[in-house]
């Protein structure tokens, strides 16, 4: 494993990771039955490449549990609220477009056969990016449905979309071990993303799309203050008991 | 969240293998579209290679049980509606 694989495989697998657990929060707590179940569908997909992804680096229960919150490499993004249904899918709407267009051209690379580590990476992509296609059309048919529904539910969408633009920039920050176009990457997911907003009836939002103080943000290690207290959750059992089989 | 909002859909699935659409059950839904999507989380765990079928509880009429007898009774008693009294030639599928 070199060490560009393992900042590519730690940076892909935080964001599916930390994304995975956010979503499992909505457990019990979704609109209605049927979305409790999608949201729980694509909670469980991302832990499932999260696995793979922490796998190539090392052991995924310690790199999941007995990390600190700098040690994670996943984008603020991710780590955000759930907010209302609105924050949580134009959440969800920003990073499937980015997932989706990052694993099909990751998937579509070259083979390397004499590269363990980045063919497992190229199959990872191959398999994740039908799933991935599925989360983002999740996200867009609610994009349409709340930013064209009832004036509250557009009011919401709206806020949502504006409040989360100003992390998505920063999805688009090279990651080492990635050979894509990440300028191409960032001009496709703006053309995706603006034309589900213009089909939902909602403005592009404007302003920045980082953060004044992100530097090198989410994938250096700096997180917002919510994260914290999300890891302190998912960790608590397994720090309290260490060294346990479950 | 009212029942006129979140309709009743029905929904029958063909498997990957299978001939035809059965029943598997139903679930609510805004709109024909969600209730696709719902019927695939719900029904099929994403296996590749099924159709979907939903359809508004609303468009199906149904037989009564009430008028059962009359409406299923007559055919049974009369085996020359049943027919039965052939060899299926060799090679004949799905009969």
């Amino acid at each position: 494993m070199t060490a560009s694989l393992n900042t590519a495989a730690l940076a892909l697998g935080d964001d599916a990771l930390v994304l995975s657990h956010r979503l499992g929060e909505w457990a019990g707590h979704a609109p209605v039955l049927e979305e409790e179940v999608a949201l729980a569908n694509i909670a469980l997909d991302l832990l499932g490449q999260a696995r793979v992804l922490l796998s190539l680096v090392g052991d995924e229960d310690e790199l999941a549990f007995l990390r600190e919150e700098r040690a994670f490499r996943n984008t603020q993004l991710v780590e955000q609220p759930n907010g209302d249904f609105a924050h949580t899918i134009a959440r969800q709407l920003y990073f499937s477009t980015y997932q989706r267009l990052l694993y099909g051209r990751l998937a579509a690379a070259d083979a390397s056969p004499d590269d363990e580590a980045r063919e497992a990476l190229r199959g990872l992509a191959a398999k994740a990016v039908k799933e991935v296609a599925y989360h983002q059309d999740h996200a867009e048919q609610w994009t349409l449905r709340l930013g064209d529904g009832t004036p509250e539910s557009h009011d919401r969408m709206r806020a949502a979309c504006d409040a989360l633009w100003r992390f998505t920039g920063e999805m688009f920050q090279p990651v080492e071990g990635l050979d894509v176009d990440w300028r191409e990457l960032e001009a496709d997911w703006l053309t995706s993303v603006s034309t589900v907003l213009t089909r939902a009836a909602l403005p592009l939002p404007e302003g920045p799309r980082t953060t004044a103080w992100s530097a090198g943000a989410g994938r250096q290690g700096v997180h917002t203050e919510p994260f914290g207290r999300m890891l302190a959750e998912m960790q608590h059992l397994h720090r309290s008991h260490p060294g346990a089989s479950w | 969240m009212t029942t006129s909002d979140w309709p009743l859909w029905e929904v029958f699935v063909r498997s990957r293998r299978g001939l035809s659409h059965t029943h598997a059950g139903s679930l609510h839904a805004p709109d024909a579209e969600m209730a696709l999507r719902n019927a695939r989380d719900l029904y099929t765990r994403r296996s590749e290679g099924v159709s979907i079928w939903v359809v508004p509880a609303t468009a199906i009429t149904a037989s009564s049980p009430d008028e059962k007898d009359p409406f299923f009774e007559p055919s049974a008693d009369k085996p020359y509606r049943h027919p039965t009294f052939y060899e299926i030639p060799e090679g004949v599928q799905h009969l």
